[in-house]
Order: C-alpha cells, then sequence, then structure tokens
C-alpha cells in the first residue's frame, strides 16, 4: 500500500465520485442491489447507477422520511438496499425512520450521506452536515465508515456491501488527495496505519487523513516522528489499534471533518480511557456551525488543517 | 383460511375477549384502539383475503399485513395467535420481560409480524417497499396497511402516498382505522384534518368509505381494493373506539389504558362472555 507524502500528493475523485462508481461495478454482479434517491442522483452520484439499472431505481422525491422507509421494506424482503442523499438530510430528516425503521429491526440496508462536512463550500451550513456520524453512531446496529479518498471509498464500499446488516458512509463533494495507491486493502474496522511513528499518533479519516500525512511531515521535520492512523470505521473502532498507540506513542490527536463531540475522536478517547489512558487533544468542528465560502477557507478559518492538526500535537509534545 | 360472514362475526368476539383480557393480565396496553380494527382484521385473516403459512412465515409470496399503528398490538397478536403463528397461551405473557409479545410489534422477535411499528407514520412506506420489491420480482402478494387516524397527523404518509400514486402501486391497500379518537381527545379537537377522504382521493388513491364494524362490507371493500387496477387503494373504515365495551367507546380517557378485574368482567358481560 502505497502511502504518498506531501508533495506526492495527486488529487483524485472525490469520495461521492469513487462511491456512484463502485455502486454501478455491484449492480452488475449483484442483481439485489436495489438504489432509493431522494432527488439528488446527480449530486450523490447515484445517476451512474440509475442509467444503467434503471428497473432497480427508484426516486422517491424530496421526501428523506419516506425514503429511508421504502429502503426498510425492501430489505425486508430480501433486496439490497442502498439509500442515499445528502448526508444533513438523510441522517437528519429520516433520523427516526432509520432508528425504528431500519436500525431497531437491524435490517440490511445501506446508508449514504454525500456532501458531508463543511468542504462543500458555497453552500453553507444548511446542507453541510457535521453532525451525521453521531447521529449514526446513535442507531447501535450500525457499520460506520468515513472512507478517506478515492480508491479507499471504492473499497469501503464493496466492503460494505458484502457485510450483513445496516451501515451508514459518509461521502464528500469536492475532489480530495489521493493518500492510498491503487487497490488498497480496506477491511472494515481495521485501522490502516499510513504512517509509523513513535512519538505521537494522529488519528483521522475522511479528509483529515490527508491532512493528518501533511502534518506528520511538518512534524518530521521538527525531529518528531508521528504514526497516522486512517480510521475508516468508527464502529467497530479498531480498539486495539487505539491501545497499542496509546501505549506506544503515549499521545493522540484525533482530527475529523465533524463537531469535535460525538463523532470519531469521542469513541477513541472511550477506548484509550478504558485500555490505555493517555494525553490527547481532538481538531473537528468547535461548537458552532460554519458558514459560505471557499471550501480551503473554511477548513482554515473552522481549524481543520495539517497546521491546525500540527498545533495540537506539539501542545501535547 | 376462509370462514363465512357469520363465522367472522364470532370470530371477531373471541378476538375482541383475548384483546380484553390479554391488557389486563399485562396491566398496561391499548385495547380500545385494538377494539377498533377488530372486523378489518378479522375479514383479512379469517374471510380468505391474505394468503399466508404459519410454518412458513417468510414464505415470499405471502400476503403481507403491516399495522403501522403500531400501539394496536394486542390486536395484531391476538389475530396472529388464531391464525396459528404462535400457541394462544401465550397471549398472557404480553409486555412481559422476555416474552416476544412487546409493548409494540417488533419484527425480529415474533413470527407473523411483517414490521417493527411503534413510531407513527412508519408503515406505509415500509409496505410501499414490500410492494416495490414484488414488481421487481413479479410476485403477485398484496400489502395490507393498518394506519390510525391520529396517524395521518404525520407528514410521512402523505409522502408515500405521493409516492405510491406516482407509481401506480395498485398492490398496496391502505385502510384508516378511522376511530375518532387519538392520545388527547377526539381527532376533530386535536387536528381537525376533515375531510379524509377528500385528501387520499386528491392524492390520486382509488378510495372507499365503509363501517368499519360490519363485516360483509368490510370483507366487500377489501376484495374491491385488493382487485383494483393501476392506482392504490385506500379504504376509510369508519369505526368506534372501544367497540363492543361501551363504557369504552364512551370515553377517549381509556386510551393506553388496560381494564381492571371489575371493568373486564363487565366488558366481557357486554360481549356475551358470561
Amino acid at each position: 500500500m502505497a502511502v504518498r507524502t506531501e508533495t506526492e500528493f495527486a488529487m483524485g475523485k472525490a469520495t461521492r465520485d469513487a462511491f456512484g462508481e463502485a455502486l454501478r461495478e455491484a449492480g452488475r454482479t449483484n442483481p439485489n442491489i436495489v438504489v432509493v434517491d431522494g432527488d439528488v442522483n446527480n449530486s450523490t452520484r447515484t445517476e451512474w447507477f440509475a442509467q444503467e439499472f434503471p428497473e432497480r431505481f427508484i426516486n422517491v422525491g424530496i421526501a428523506e422520511s419516506n425514503l429511508v422507509g421504502i429502503g426498510a421494506g425492501l430489505a425486508a424482503c430480501g433486496k439490497l438496499p442502498v439509500i442515499a442523499s445528502f448526508a444533513c438530510f438523510i441522517m437528519c430528516n429520516g433520523y427516526d425512520q432509520l432508528r425504528m425503521s431500519i436500525a431497531f429491526p437491524n435490517l440490511n440496508v445501506k446508508v449514504v450521506g454525500s456532501h458531508a462536512g463543511i468542504s462543500i463550500g458555497e453552500d453553507g451550513p444548511s446542507q453541510m452536515a457535521i453532525e451525521d456520524v453521531a447521529l449514526a453512531l446513535g442507531l447501535p446496529t450500525f457499520t460506520v465508515i468515513v472512507p478517506a479518498d478515492e480508491p479507499s471509498t471504492h473499497k469501503a464500499v464493496t466492503a460494505m456491501l458484502a457485510e450483513d446488516g445496516p451501515a451508514y458512509m459518509r461521502v464528500g463533494r469536492p475532489d480530495v488527495p489521493l493518500v492510498y495507491g491503487e487497490d488498497p486493502d480496506i477491511t472494515l474496522g481495521r485501522a490502516n496505519e499510513l504512517r509509523s511513528g513513535n512519538d505521537i499518533t494522529l488519528i483521522a479519516n475522511g479528509i483529515m487523513v490527508a491532512a493528518a500525512l501533511e502534518a506528520a511531515q511538518a512534524l518530521a521535520a521538527e525531529g518528531v516522528e508521528a504514526r497516522v492512523l486512517d480510521m475508516h470505521t468508527v464502529r467497530p473502532l479498531d480498539v486495539a489499534a487505539v491501545t497499542r498507540a496509546a501505549r506506544e506513542t503515549g499521545k493522540i490527536v484525533v482530527a475529523e471533518e465533524h463537531l469535535v463531540q460525538g463523532g470519531l475522536g469521542s469513541v477513541v478517547a472511550m477506548a484509550a480511557a478504558e485500555h490505555a489512558p493517555c494525553a490527547m487533544a481532538f481538531v473537528g468542528v468547535e461548537n458552532t456551525y460554519a458558514e459560505s465560502g471557499d471550501a480551503a477557507a473554511l477548513l482554515t478559518k473552522y481549524g481543520l488543517t495539517a497546521e491546525h492538526i500540527a498545533a495540537k500535537a506539539r501542545g501535547l509534545l | 383460511m376462509k370462514m363465512s360472514i357469520e363465522e367472522l362475526e364470532e370470530q371477531a368476539r373471541v378476538l375482541r375477549r383475548d384483546i380484553i383480557t390479554c391488557t389486563t393480565i399485562a396491566g398496561s396496553g391499548h385495547p380500545s384502539s385494538s377494539l377498533s380494527g377488530v372486523e378489518i382484521m378479522t375479514a383479512l385473516y379469517f374471510g380468505g383475503l391474505m394468503q399466508y403459512d404459519p410454518a412458513e412465515p417468510q414464505w415470499p409470496d405471502r400476503d403481507r399485513l403491516i399495522m403501522s399503528k403500531g400501539h394496536a398490538s394486542p390486536l395484531l397478536y391476538v389475530v396472529l395467535a388464531h391464525a396459528g403463528y404462535f400457541p394462544t397461551d401465550m397471549l398472557s405473557t404480553l409486555r412481559q420481560i422476555e416474552s416476544p409479545l412487546e409493548g409494540h410489534p417488533n419484527m425480529s422477535r415474533l413470527p407473523g409480524v411483517e414490521a417493527s411499528t411503534g413510531s407513527l407514520g412508519q408503515g406505509l412506506s415500509l409496505g410501499l417497499g414490500h410492494a416495490f420489491a414484488a414488481r421487481m420480482e413479479n410476485r403477485d402478494y398484496h400489502v395490507f396497511v393498518i394506519l390510525g387516524d391520529g396517524e395521518q397527523d404525520e407528514g410521512q404518509i402523505w409522502e408515500a402516498a405521493m409516492t405510491a400514486a406516482h407509481y401506480k402501486l395498485d398492490n398496496v391497500t391502505a385502510i384508516v382505522d378511522h376511530n375518532k379518537a387519538q392520545q388527547t381527545g377526539w381527532v376533530r379537537d386535536v387536528l381537525d384534518y376533515a375531510p379524509l377522504a377528500e385528501k387520499w382521493r386528491a392524492f390520486q388513491w382509488e378510495t372507499q368509505e365503509i363501517d368499519g364494524h360490519k363485516t360483509e362490507e368490510v370483507f366487500n371493500a377489501l376484495q374491491q381494493a385488493k382487485a383494483t387496477q393501476g392506482r392504490p387503494s385506500c379504504i376509510i373504515a369508519h369505526t368506534v373506539k372501544g367497540k363492543g365495551v361501551s363504557f369504552v367507546e364512551a370515553d377517549y380517557g381509556y386510551h393506553g389504558k388496560s381494564l381492571t378485574k371489575e371493568e373486564e368482567q363487565r366488558a366481557l358481560e357486554e360481549l356475551g362472555w358470561q
């Protein structure tokens, strides 16, 4: 698994694009997959599946509650529904239905939320899911996945579809740097160590993985060797990897493009607290909503860059 | 199972007895919300309108019944027990720890329960999922969804109503148990959404209005709904909450209350059981 350094980062496609491609590919071999859309298929990229398999695609209109319920009914009949909309709409508008109709009866529905985080930029806070991972973690039967880049998203979609049970996957709108080479090994529930180091550990998912690798480069220039873990699966959490990181490096910074409370940082902190308490710091959206603007400027303003991760790391050293 | 109208009426009397008895043993539950839907459920399960096999609850071609008003679980349970999904003895375990007869239906624990419900508004969308699956797999089963009339307040019902009409899901029938009462009052006082039948018609559903306690009328309406082609069907069944027990019929305050032993005796007398 080739890991690219800061200067080698090439831009890949958006994780939503990788989702759309992997879904279409899966549709070719698995006739059981049905896609349910809330009239945003050209945004979530489920339109690529729809174009090839119109008979297995249902656009229910702008009605997320109903969308989730139809997905549950299809799963109860043995179908493999993939239901997708913007992360903020499917998770927030459809949450009671996710709880009652999918999570509680433990139905095999794959929920995909696109346009997550503040990196969607100009459309502004009404469209920015910053709480979706916390909400997904509130559904106890759900697997929760936040992939980092194009190739790892592709593999994560395949892995998600192969597993039985409900799952939530968060994907993003903008093109993102490639942190993986071709055909990465993505095993749900197992963190990937993208950089070795024993001075501190940076744990991240989504777009913050690239930022964490960049932060590690900056720290290396200062003589600090940071371990970087891609924690693409938030649940089930790779507790062993967290425990090892805590024991071997003694310090952990967690970074996510999400509210700093309730997401990856919270579950990593619980794992560390229970198995190997250590010094920790957290990078995420503090208790606020963001605003419209250029994505890079927003990430800087709201504290979600490599510099912010490196600064938090220095605070622990 | 296909009973005559007379046999269905006697079966309804048995189901009413068991609804009252099991909720009184449990000491809680929703007997009044269950009593209003007895003739509808009796016609579906014992009148030959639904094909099902208790020995094979997941038989792919079975007709589906989704109890969207999940608080009427006692009604669903007594029907499933008498249909042969589990022994009628189990009804006395209603709402007890370790019993699969939970306060609201749990599909993971009890065969014959098609959907876990109890958060109102969700059952019709689930039914649509079953209906889409039937279409994709060329199966000709029918999906019946029992809705409450208080439940009509929920927006998701109308999302699902639009979707079913748009996709011409004629394998779906929604039955509104229109018993005129909800938790804190009469429907017309809490949220007066009349005219209800006109709303369903405006949403392009083939809509009938019937007396939900006249067995033959219920049976004929369901048969007609099942045969309707090109659009989904809705039956507004005018019912009485607590039907069969005079002091419950007269008082919406019985919502979510089981009868005391003394009230149970009076109720069973009114139903001709003692």
